[in-house]
């Protein structure tokens, strides 16, 4: 009963997107503002709705209601409670659910705070989010259907796939939905204001404040992500260039790219056609990801289900809203006009830098990504481009980038002066020459180009730094006044401040690992130890346990220095009986900001056993630095001019002014 | 100094541009606009053409060096085992032919009609076993055994045992 009213409520919200995709479109068409003041309260209510129905899917996994597929096919009786609910989104049906329940959180958001907005604008944002609401609610309905009843109802479920049965689930999906549906706003209010004509520093203000928002939590998707797949699977590494990361990468690259030109045009009134089509291209790239991870096209952990006509269908959404969106750019794009001048060296220029070479990058990882797919199509050969391609293309372009990141906030707006910003980084160009020339130093010469990521990590590092102090003062300042001024910077400056410095210290973390790590396959038995990274790790035994839905082989080390016991781990195979799929625990031994990693082999005699041991340095860096970038987010979002009402009081100012 | 010098200069610069325009200078102004914007314009479209067309370059490059997603054992030919290339190897764990040896692991990979002995040191992945679909990454050594540098267990997308399908 409670899945019908599930499935009913569903079919509710889509009439209701329908109607909020109709009725206020035409009210702003035929100039009725009762049919546009309807768009508000609806999105609301939608939400509502989605959210119930979504409830009620939870429901039905928590008490193990088997007389749905979805359960059936997802879940166990015996599953942990938590393993439960995420296992609502580890499945196909579950996860568009949670991707439309996202949506539609955000069109509720935008509508209630969307009262400062011109009326038809707001309406118009809305209505755009509304198509896209329908089309994935009826791909929902009609072809991926969450409440299918299942007659006569199972027994027992089939289980989580054994994998996904980790916190990881419960966190990944719903961060890196938020970022990818939550460029949808940044997209509608593109669509919207190339209906509405007119681009100015509001639009700016308010993509920009979208974009950091769905940014922050892309990153920390993928940042979640990356770590859950580095303890996960046991190869010991942290990005594989698997085509289901370069979806959540390339909207990601793309995003950083809005956010910056974003910028230009709230504070200079440029690059308005570029940042309108950057909001296209960043949910479009959302829209492929979704495409290529739902469709079935791509073998990978990620894939649940193939299914010939799911494809086409989500294929067809794709073309529709992205060749809808760029036809209305075509037409309307030529009216805007910019405004804004700048010389090519300047603050503009360094963000217009960073755009090319951001889309550039999206643009080979496109190649990379659906060249495979498109040949295979086209002549029937398989190949794989895999890692090195990547390597090739990313590291070059990421190259000028990062060596151009610390001039970008010195440069000032208009015209920059290139002499006086390289004369500020005098001193993070020392401290880059001196960390690659002491690593040379304890490589004995031999790792150049490890010597020189480092001198580019610090180089990032201490120029993202530099900028807190000239932005306090001159070198004669005292440190009273300096502090003062410390605490009155800005949160936009605050959010440079810590994204930049994320950059630096992920780079650093990506280079230690590949620069010293170690790595060894030994056959070990009880009582034997290796010597690893100068000390010593010893394989105590395992013992046998048994888990609620496992078993499991736990095999127990310690790490000593000198004879002095430092740390205890713990890693393990994990049968699951009710699939007959065994995995591997990882046994991660943390030291500071590194890692000791141990994966068992599947092959045990004479108690001995093949062990993968390795040894990442300052691995943790590369996920710290995906915080680094979030908490630089939050700053920028803390920024007074994002303070709701800010925007208002100020038009009231300027409207008052002009009736003086 | 210097950095107090070259800012007095930038905001004279400033100053000069916010002075009150008489109508012919008005004109000159919207003149030197336009040749601003358009000199700006010029040096972005220049850049991004280099850029685009030396991307271009590096992804051709870089292309050349993908691999076949995997061939099978009938279709390894002579020049394969001859010359060292690196390629993937794809078929199915031969039954009752895994032999371990200290880390390392011996199998055979099969398809239809042929086999080759694959050598392989490391920790398998978890879905290896008899029967099962994998794809060894590497190179034939002397004697025509190939050494897998990567073992990648194939699955279907479900994960699911095969009594379910």
């Amino acid at each position: 009963m409670f899945v019908e009213l599930g499935h009913f409520l569903l079919i509710l919200a889509l009439a209701l997107s329908l109607y909020q995709a109709i009725v206020p479109l035409a009210g702003v068409f035929f100039n009725d503002s009762r049919s546009v003041a309807t768009a508000r309260p609806v999105a609301g209510l939608i939400f509502i709705l989605v959210a119930l129905s979504f409830c009620v899917l939870i429901h039905a996994y928590i008490i193990s209601d088997f007389s749905v597929l979805n359960v059936v096919l997802n879940s166990h009786s015996e599953q942990p409670l938590l393993f439960k609910i995420s296992g609502v989104w580890g499945n196909h049906e579950g996860s568009m659910l949670l991707w439309v329940l996202i949506l539609t959180f955000f069109s509720a958001i935008f509508a209630f705070f969307s009262k400062n907005l011109p009326r038809n604008l707001g309406a118009l944002v809305l209505v755009c989010q509304s198509f896209i609401a329908v089309a994935f609610l009826a791909f929902i309905l009609f072809t991926s259907n969450p409440f299918q009843r299942l007659e006569p109802p199972g027994l027992q479920g089939r289980d989580l796939n054994p994998i996904l049965q980790d916190i990881g689930l419960s966190l990944h999906p719903p961060m890196l939905y938020l970022g990818y549906v939550g460029f949808s706003i940044c997209f509608s209010f593109a669509v919207a204001t190339l209906l509405d004509g007119c681009v100015d520093a509001c639009f700016g203000r308010l993509v920009r404040l979208w974009a950091v928002i769905s940014w922050i939590f892309l990153t920390g998707g993928i940042t979640m992500g990356s770590y859950w797949a580095y303890y996960e699977l046991g190869w010991g590494g942290y990005w594989f260039w698997d085509p289901v990361e370069n979806a959540s990468l390339m909207p990601w690259l793309s995003g950083v790219a809005l956010l910056h030109s974003a910028i230009v045009l709230e504070k200079r009134s440029s690059l308005k056609i570029w940042t309108v089509l950057l909001a296209i291209i960043t949910f479009s790239l959302s829209l492929l990801g979704t495409f290529l991870v739902r469709s079935g096209i791509l073998i990978s952990v990620h894939n649940f289900a193939v299914d010939s006509m799911r494809g086409i269908v989500i294929l067809c959404i794709l073309a529709f809203f992205i060749g809808g969106a760029l036809l209305l750019f075509a037409f309307r794009a030529p009216m805007i006009r910019n405004s804004g001048l700048f010389h090519p060296i300047s603050r503009e220029g360094a963000i217009i830098f960073n755009n090319m070479f951001l889309m550039t990058t999206v643009a080979t990882v496109l190649i990379g990504t659906l060249y495979p797919l498109l040949l295979e199509v086209l002549t029937g050969t398989k190949i794989s481009v895999g890692a090195p391609f990547f390597n090739w293309t990313f590291c070059p372009l990421m190259l000028p980038l990062l060596l151009i990141v610390p001039f970008g906030p010195l440069l000032t707006w208009k015209r920059g002066d290139i002499a006086i910003a390289a004369e500020r980084l005098l001193l993070s160009f020392a401290v880059a020459l001196a960390v690659l020339a002491f690593v040379l130093y304890i490589t004995e010469g031999q790792m150049v180009l490890a010597a020189a990521g480092f001198g580019l990590a610090f180089w990032v590092i201490v120029g993202a730094l530099t900028d807190i102090f000239i932005r306090t003062g001159i070198p004669g300042t005292c440190w009273t006044l300096r502090w003062k001024r410390f605490r009155q910077l800005p949160g936009a400056f605050w959010g440079t401040a810590f994204a930049h410095v994320g950059l630096g210290i992920t780079l650093f973390g990506m280079i230690a690992v590949t620069t010293f790590g170690e790595e060894y396959t030994i056959n070990i038995k009880k009582g034997d130890s290796i010597a690893i990274a100068g000390r010593k790790i010893n394989f105590d035994g395992y013992e046998v346990y048994n888990g609620p839905n496992y078993d499991e082989h736990r095999l127990h080390f310690t790490l000593t220095e000198e004879n002095h016991q430092i740390g205890h781990v713990m890693t393990s195979r994990r049968f699951f009986p009710s699939q007959s799929v065994q995995t591997t625990e990882t046994g991660l031994l943390w030291d500071g900001l590194s890692q000791y990693y141990i994966v068992p082999g599947d092959y045990i005699d004479n108690n001995g056993m093949i062990i993968h041991i390795w040894w990442k340095p300052q691995v943790l860096c590369i996920w710290l630095g995906g915080f680094f970038m979030m908490a630089g987010g939050v700053f920028s979002l803390t920024d007074k001019r994002f303070r709701i009402g800010v925007l208002k009081r100020k038009r009231q100012r300027v409207y008052n002014r002009s009736l003086k | 100094m210097c950095i107090i010098s070259s800012l007095s200069a930038n905001c004279r610069r400033n100053h000069k541009w916010k002075r009150h325009l008489s109508g012919i200078e008005h004109h000159k102004a919207v003149n030197l606009y336009h040749i601003q914007q358009q000199k700006t314009r010029f040096w972005i479209i220049i850049s991004g053409i280099l850029l685009l067309l030396s991307t271009a370059g590096l992804v051709i490059f870089s292309l050349r060096g993908t691999m076949d997603f995997f061939r099978t054992p009938s279709e390894i030919t002579e020049d394969d085992m001859r010359w060292k290339t690196r390629i993937r190897l794809g078929g199915y764990v031969k039954e009752g032919m895994i032999k371990r040896a200290g880390t390392g692991v011996r199998f055979h990979i099969a398809d239809l009609q042929n086999c080759i002995e694959v050598y392989f040191n490391g920790v398998l992945p978890d879905l290896f076993r008899e029967g099962q679909g994998v794809i060894a990454e590497g190179f034939f050594d002397e004697n025509g055994v190939f050494m897998a540098v990567r073992v990648l267990a194939k699955h279907d997308e479900k994960y699911a045992p095969k009594v379910f399908q």
